[in-house]
């Protein structure tokens, strides 16, 4: 199945980052990517086992506090991911698989656990829970142009702060994100992190296509598939900015 | 004093029931928990007082099994239940305050309880017997996670040396929880979703796991079951083998028969005796019951969460008939849709499915991104795709708690059928 030519996705450890359906991200990257005639070979890494540092672009879901603690520590033990990023890989954390990309994050007793350091971000506890759908409106940065707004839903209690080495993501316009500064996500390089559940990727291909494209080195043609954009139209009049 | 405050506040929830039916705002039943609740806070420990009760809690079976655990004890003698599936404490208070039928006041009560409802009730309740199923991720938003769900348990169960427990030995975060109860009847009916039990509930480490077994470096392992349930047919603590003979389909409705005998037992009645009643059971809360939707007959099947739907493919009517799926992401369905990236519907190639309720959109991308032939349609009783409406086919209906209970209202299906 392996060859040289395809694109490797790599889901890192999806049986302790897959509590929020973030599973469906891999799914729809190695579908879009077929779709556009990539032969793409999908890799699912059962806990502990070792990073490949050789894939194209790594995925993190959200998880358990517990099982994110235990993925940190086997990811810092690894080394395989911050390799794969010394050599441009790209990657996206979504929720627990973006706080533990940054500097430090709490784990399950609210204790600071510290993360794989590859994002510059530091997260610590948000006095309240942050439950619902977030509409977020994209931030321009090097190499990052989307045009579409960002739907999604987040489930967590992180509030993450953003140091010199990171862009944001996009600007919160319903919902909470990162909790501070009305931002979400965040960017650096090649590496995205993001509170967007839903999957983020399913709901927004833009995003999607915008990870393969770093993969591939140039923009994909472009792909219409209309359940997407039903379902984006559909959560885009429900959901309206709060402010 | 209080006596006479409770039965008021019973008289009150009595008279908002019926005015909430007569105003057809609902069937009364959860308001007139609320306005009894209200005018007497700890109405809930006074009804249980002086009656052996048991909870049935699990995020997967427990209407199933609380309703099978009553028809068994009911074979036995009298006994209260909440059969409406109203499983929160104002529901609860309902079922006791305004029984359907008068039965004597030291009959024993069986109630099914929402897992994360449970601890409040036990503390008006201390001496229940807590019958626990699985423990799985649903309803995310609400409920939270299933690992903090299961701390939750454990520590009022630590608090309550009165219970005793019938309790599922292969989900390791029952086992843990339960493991802090002194009297408890280990139960093995197998776990088909391991998904949310990678980790040690103990210590955080990965589970070790050999087939059903599973055990951690730390020492905590799968207690020894005395019901062990095998491809239909159970051992029970004396090595005698029943055959279940339900008449309810599917495998998981096997392992919610067999809690439910061995609870049965617990409570004082045989498995000779609990048995035939329980084989009689055909539909719960109008799951798996036949109705008329848009003119022709459909099985309506409730597929709420990740573990529910890994025991849904083998119950569908096989391919290639087309299967309706309804996603509605309200309140009680947990509003976030995501989890159908965990069902592998893959499996659904070669079918057609109709895609339906308020989230059906994010069913069709999931459908499209799995290959799966489907169209969306808003009301396929109305307007079903011709495609579907000239099968002869069975036609299979799956919903969320809120679609599922929608199609049953539509169909005119009954709540409960004996």
């Amino acid at each position: 199945m392996s060859s040289e030519s395809a694109i490797r996705l790599v889901s890192i450890y999806p049986m302790l980052l897959g509590t929020y359906g973030d599973g469906g991200n891999l799914r729809v990257l190695t579908a879009r990517a077929r779709l556009r005639g990539f032969e793409v070979e999908p890799i699912e890494l059962d806990a502990g086992e070792p990073v490949p540092a050789d894939a194209d672009l790594y995925l993190l879901g959200g998880g358990e506090d517990d099982a994110q603690v235990a993925a940190a520590r086997a990811l810092r033990r690894d080394g395989g991911l911050a390799r794969a990023v010394a050599h441009d890989a790209v990657v996206f954390g979504v929720c627990a698989g973006y706080q533990l990309l940054g500097k430090e994050f709490p784990g399950s007793d609210g204790v600071l656990e510290p993360g794989v350091e590859l994002l510059d971000v530091t997260t610590t506890r948000l006095p309240k829970r942050a439950v619902g759908e977030l509409l977020a409106e994209p931030v321009s940065s090097s190499g990052v142009e989307l045009t579409q707004p960002l739907t999604g839903y987040e489930n967590h209690a992180g509030g993450t702060t953003l140091g010199a080495g990171a862009h944001p993501l996009a600007r919160v316009r319903a919902g909470v994100g990162n909790g501070i500064d009305r931002l979400e996500g965040a960017v650096q390089g090649r590496i995205v992190g993001t509170y967007l559940h839903g999957p983020g990727l399913a709901r927004n291909p833009e995003l999607a296509d915008l990870l393969l494209s770093w993969v591939v080195g140039s923009a994909l043609p472009s792909l219409e598939l209309p359940a997407v954009e039903a379902l984006r139209a559909e959560r885009l009049a429900t959901v309206r900015p709060e402010e | 004093m209080s006596g006479l405050r409770l039965r008021a506040a019973t008289g009150l929830g009595r008279f908002a029931g019926v005015m909430s039916r007569t105003l057809r705002r609902g069937d009364g039943f959860v308001i007139g928990g609320r306005v009894v609740l209200a005018a007497c806070p700890d109405a809930f420990g006074r009804l249980c007082a002086g009656r052996r009760v048991a909870f049935v809690s699990a995020t997967n079976g427990k209407t199933t099994t609380t309703k099978l655990l009553a028809a068994a004890m009911r074979a036995a003698g009298p006994v209260l239940t909440n059969n409406s599936g109203a499983n929160m404490p104002a529901g609860l208070v309902a079922a006791l305050a305004m029984p359907t039928q008068r039965v004597p006041d030291d009959a024993p009560v069986v109630l099914e309880a929402d897992e994360t409802y449970l601890p409040g009730l036990l503390r008006g309740t201390p001496d229940a017997l807590v019958v626990l199923g699985n423990l799985s991720r649903d309803q995310l938003d609400r409920v939270g996670e299933v690992a903090m769900v299961a701390r939750r348990w454990r520590s009022t169960f630590a608090e309550l040396p009165g219970l005793a427990a019938v309790a599922n030995a292969d989900d390791p975060h029952v086992a843990w929880a339960a493991a802090v109860i002194s009297e408890v009847t280990w139960v093995s009916v197998g776990n088909t979703w391991t998904a949310d039990s990678v980790l040690c509930p103990s210590c955080g480490s990965i589970l070790r796991r050999d087939g059903a077994d599973w055990s951690c470096e730390c020492g905590f392992r799968r207690p020894n079951p005395s019901w062990v349930l095998t491809d239909g047919v159970v051992v029970d603590p004396s090595g005698a083998r029943h055959g279940l003979g339900l008449r309810l389909p599917g495998r998981a409705n096997q392992a919610n028969a067999v809690m439910a005998l061995a609870a049965a037992h617990a409570l004082g009645v045989p498995v000779e005796t609990a048995l035939p009643a329980m084989a009689s059971v055909g539909s719960v809360g109008g799951r798996y019951q036949t109705v008329t939707l848009g003119g022709r007959r459909v099985r309506l099947l409730l597929g709420k969460n990740p573990a529910g739907w890994a025991e849904m493919f083998g119950m569908l009517a096989p391919p290639p008939a087309p299967v309706v799926i309804a996603i509605n992401a309200r309140a009680a369905d947990g509003k976030d849709p995501s989890w159908l990236w965990d069902v592998p519907f893959e499996k659904l190639a070669g079918r057609l499915v109709v895609a339906t309720g308020e989230r059906r959109h994010d069913l069709a991308v999931r459908l499209t991104y799995a290959g799966v032939d489907q169209v969306t349609v808003e009301d396929p009783w109305t307007t079903m795709p011709a495609a579907v409406a000239a099968s002869d086919q069975p036609l299979d209906a799956v919903g969320t708690y809120t679609a599922f209970r929608e199609m049953l209202r539509k169909g005119g299906g009954a709540r409960d059928v004996e």
